[in-house]
């Protein structure tokens, strides 16, 4: 089933054509990589799913996007209630400067969806969902600052737990990590996808072979091909695409 | 842009070609051995049969290798793959042409069963598949490929014919034929065996080519 549908999407910033005609279904549970080369608009697309875009100048956005059926592109849709249903985890990660349980606790009361006691409950959960519970369950009150790159980006992801979201993205995760904490993310990437809708931009084609089930390659803001990961990766069936993951091209 | 790469598959290239010449002329020579009872020929072959399992692991471990520093994808991950099947199936068509020369001198101190017609019709046809089957993988020739499979029929019509003969004009009508007729019965199997690993080699240049599964689906080659 699918949880996003792209139609006919284009995206101007100003005259410069970042988004060209894309078109794509996004399966519900599943996690889905975007791949390219630098400025292809892989992660301008990521950011119309929760319409990151809107805060950027003199952007123009056409076609729809909809998410569970809801075209985001609407006018008066309530974009924080959207943010909150389609995180983003980013290629640093950006815990508040706050104690690890306050940048947990703080989506759930600022949305009401918990306080008191609850609170507690969502803060251990959300922080078992990213296995960071064992680590860091006696040391709730320390600064989130101090944590390694690894578990800040754990418990950047920990924050869309608490508040529910249900579809995860992700811009370069493991970009500022080192191979051992990326293999970490792609494990729990993995774990989380059981409930979550996760989109992942990455550079790096070999983790988006190893984390994805569908992967879209694009180039020059245009979708060029978009299939299941094992068929594009081993029998890619655009040129451009195979000149690109063999690395004679990009 | 040419990469790195390039330059090491085209290596690699070179060494399953290697590979598929020796086989080629182990097949010729094995049955070469058999018309012209020729001893020290089938000993060769035998004896050469390190340098080819040496040449196995070569390519194997180059193969591996280049998986490893590479992490090949699209065509370069199936020309890689294709090419460490390719040399399985190529040094088991050496080991067959060993399984051949063994036959053979079992036979050569003995006296002749009849006139060789029909099995060198038959190693005839067995290498001229394997030099299709390499230079379709050499060439990505999909064409070639599929010349292979179909002439693996033609191959199987051979061997029945001379099995045929084996049992009813020698074996039914002479027991005292019957060890020499079951040497050359060998013989025919393992000349057919060769034709059946060509025709797997041609399907997987299909894949490589074409990224299309072929084995175990001959609909799909009309």
């Amino acid at each position: 089933m699918s949880k996003i549908d792209i139609k006919d999407l284009n995206l101007f910033y100003g005259n410069f054509h970042a988004l060209i005609d894309v078109n794509m279904s996004i399966k519900e549970k599943y996690i889905t990589a975007l791949i390219g080369s630098s400025g292809c608009g892989k992660s301008t697309l990521l950011r119309c799913i929760n319409r990151m875009n809107d805060l950027i100048e003199d952007v123009k956005i056409t076609g729809s996007c909809m998410v569970d059926s809801q075209n985001i592109y609407v006018e008066g849709l309530d974009l924080v209630k959207l943010r909150k249903k389609v995180g983003m985890v980013f290629q640093r990660p950006n815990p508040f400067p706050l104690s690890i349980y306050e940048n947990i606790a703080f989506g759930p009361r600022i949305h009401h969806i918990a306080k008191g006691s609850e609170l507690d409950s969502i803060v251990e959960e959300s922080l078992k969902s990213v296995l960071l519970w064992g680590e860091l369950k006696d040391r709730l009150h320390r600064n989130a600052l101090d944590l390694s790159l690894e578990q800040k980006q754990r418990l950047c992801i920990a924050r869309l737990i608490a508040v529910r979201s249900e579809i995860l993205l992700m811009d370069e995760p493991c970009s500022a990590l080192d191979p051992i904490a990326t293999l970490k993310i792609e494990e729990l990437m993995q774990k989380l996808k059981d409930d979550y809708t996760i989109i992942i931009v990455t550079h790096n084609m070999q983790q988006a072979a190893r984390v994805s089930s569908e992967t879209g390659f694009m180039l020059l803001g245009q979708l060029i091909e978009f299939g299941k990961t094992e068929q594009i990766f081993t029998a890619p069936k655009n040129e451009r695409t195979e000149d690109y993951i063999t690395g004679r091209y990009g | 842009m040419e990469r790195h790469l390039d330059q090491e598959l085209q290596e690699l290239n070179k060494d399953i070609l290697k590979m598929g010449t020796y086989a080629e002329e182990a097949i010729y020579k094995s049955i070469e051995a058999l018309k012209t009872r020729d001893k020290e020929l089938a000993k060769n072959i035998i004896d050469n049969d390190v340098n080819v399992d040496k040449l196995e692991l070569e390519i194997d471990e180059k193969c591996i290798d280049l998986i490893a520093r590479y992490q090949p994808m699209a065509k370069d991950l199936r020309f890689i793959t294709t090419g460490m099947k390719l040399n399985a199936e190529l040094e088991r068509i050496v080991d067959i042409a060993v399984d051949i020369s063994q036959r053979v001198l079992e036979l050569v101190d003995k006296p002749v069963l009849k006139p060789l017609v029909d099995i060198p019709k038959l190693t005839a046809v067995a290498q001229n598949m394997v030099k299709m089957a390499v230079d379709s993988f050499i060439k990505g020739d999909i064409e070639l490929a599929k010349k292979v499979i179909l002439s693996d029929p033609e191959a199987d019509r051979l061997r029945n014919l001379i099995q045929k003969e084996l049992v009813e004009d020698c074996m039914m009508k002479d027991a005292s034929t019957a060890p020499r007729a079951v040497q050359l019965l060998l013989i025919t199997r393992f000349l057919e065996r060769i034709c059946d690993h060509t025709t797997n080699i041609a399907e997987d240049v299909i894949y490589m080519v074409q990224a299309e599964v072929v084995k175990h689906h001959p609909e799909k080659l009309k």
